[in-house]
């Protein structure tokens, strides 16, 4: 199967094999004008199998929420079908409006306007904790 | 600007200084008397509480200063639907610090991005309550004359009791401490307590059932109560409210050492006829708490005596 190349927008590559459609979703991508290609379950030397996003436009888009759902993505700036930028992701140190505390118990359970925030406190075992009630964070976005 | 609301935010030397202060205040009161003439401290309690808040607004009396609040939401903005943000702006702008219990935990941190003046957290849902801590500290520093080489009996409710959590956080920077971890089933420490607290900092522990097989390795004994309002079943509740009380038969098992301190309020963990056991602690506990807090207000506002 052959996606063509894009002369200018973004690529989102070494996607973990099933988390293209949440990184779409959660992009809000759906809502773009301009073509976005996803590819599911490419062959990969370094993964086995990975996802790709191809975006054809230059969008400003929230490398936080990339990195928390799969830090291992490598996103790449095409212009004028090079690649001028790439960036390499990792996760982030704070979280904010992602996820949403589950903690009943928590003050953002009950004042709706408080930002959802996160801080991460186990890198290695990629665990984020709610600044309020110190809460696990839930495992899956809102 | 200077806020208390999870214990780790004072360092080892900082509580070194709180109870180097309580300790002047307990023999020079005199000197402490018009500490805080002029300055005002408001209660903000959005949930029931009688020792925590009367013990402010004692201390801030015995420093000389003014106290107003208020001690139950309904009787508070909040029953009309006001934020905690905008409640605690408001009070800001009456008072020169704020004593603030809430049952959302988190609720504090929130105060201390408006409030404008100095934020204590007096207890946060089942989430932190660091002056009880400094309560519990100031009482073993002066029962056993320091706080290294302990084994600390924690006993009851530990998975919503925050005092809990608090304590073991404050301990696990001491040398020598052990922990035996007291506790049904479901109702044991938070793993991340255990995790990112006590084997963190490689703090020997045990969790267990038994108080009675237990009770004779401790130097310190932490009952809790099993707290009705942190539970969402009331037949839970029921069912755990009793399984550890602790009699004059168990206290014969325990070393003559033993120091036994508890938050209170007690329900029936602690029969009263252990009251006059000299190890009971925890009326002398509640003491040492309004002496902390005393050194605590003027730690966070700046008053040099």
């Amino acid at each position: 199967m052959i996606v063509d190349q894009i002369e200018e927008g973004i690529v989102l590559d070494h996607i973990t094999a099933g988390n293209s459609n949440q990184i779409y979703n959660v992009l809000g991508l759906d809502k773009l004008d301009c073509t976005v290609a996803t590819i599911q379950n490419a062959d990969s030397v370094k993964m086995g199998k990975k996802d790709i996003i191809k975006i054809g436009k230059l969008i400003d888009i929230d490398l936080d929420i990339i990195g928390y759902i799969d830090p291992g993505v490598t996103v790449s700036i095409i212009k004028d079908g090079k690649i001028v930028e790439r960036k390499k992701l990792a996760l982030p140190e704070t979280i904010k409006d992602i996820i949403k505390c589950k903690n009943p118990r928590c003050i953002t359970s009950c004042e709706q306007e408080l930002r959802q925030e996160f801080k991460l406190v186990d890198r290695e075992n990629k665990i984020y904790r709610c600044i309020y009630c110190e809460s696990q964070a839930p495992k899956h976005i809102k | 600007m200077n806020n208390l609301i999870d214990i780790m935010q004072l360092s080892v030397e900082e509580i070194d200084k709180l109870i180097e202060t309580a300790l002047d205040i307990i023999d020079n009161p005199e000197k402490y008397a018009e500490a805080c003439h002029g300055k005002k401290l408001a209660t903000l309690f959005f949930e029931p509480s009688t020792r925590t808040r009367l013990s402010f607004e004692a201390a801030m009396y015995e420093l000389g200063g003014n106290v107003l609040g208020f001690s139950a939401a309904n009787s508070s903005s909040a029953a009309k639907g006001e934020s905690v943000a905008d409640t605690v702006r408001t009070v800001g702008c009456y008072a020169d610090i704020i004593a603030m219990r809430h049952p959302k935990e988190g609720a504090p941190l929130v105060a201390t991005r408006t409030a404008g003046v100095p934020v204590i957290n007096a207890g946060d849902g089942g989430h932190n309550h660091p002056t009880q801590t400094l309560a519990d500290l100031l009482t073993i520093y002066r029962e056993k004359g320091g706080f290294e080489n302990l084994t600390i009996g924690l006993c009851g409710d530990l998975k919503f009791g925050r005092t809990v959590h608090s304590l073991i956080s404050a301990m696990s920077r001491y040398k020598g401490i052990k922990f035996v971890l007291i506790s049904p089933e479901e109702l044991k420490v938070p793993k991340y307590i255990i995790s990112d607290v006590i084997e963190k900092n490689n703090i020997p522990y045990e969790e267990v059932t038994s108080l009675e097989e237990n009770m004779p390795k401790l130097d310190i004994l932490y009952m809790t109560r099993v707290q009705r309002e942190r539970f969402f079943n009331e037949a839970d509740y029921l069912r755990l409210k009793d399984t550890y009380v602790l009699t004059p038969d168990k206290m014969k098992l325990g070393k003559d050492s033993l120091s036994v301190l508890h938050p209170l309020p007690r329900v029936n963990e602690i029969s009263v006829a252990v009251d006059d056991d000299p190890r009971a602690c925890y009326f002398k506990q509640v003491l040492n708490g309004k002496y902390m807090r005393m050194a605590l207000i003027l730690k966070l506002l700046e008053v040099e005596v």
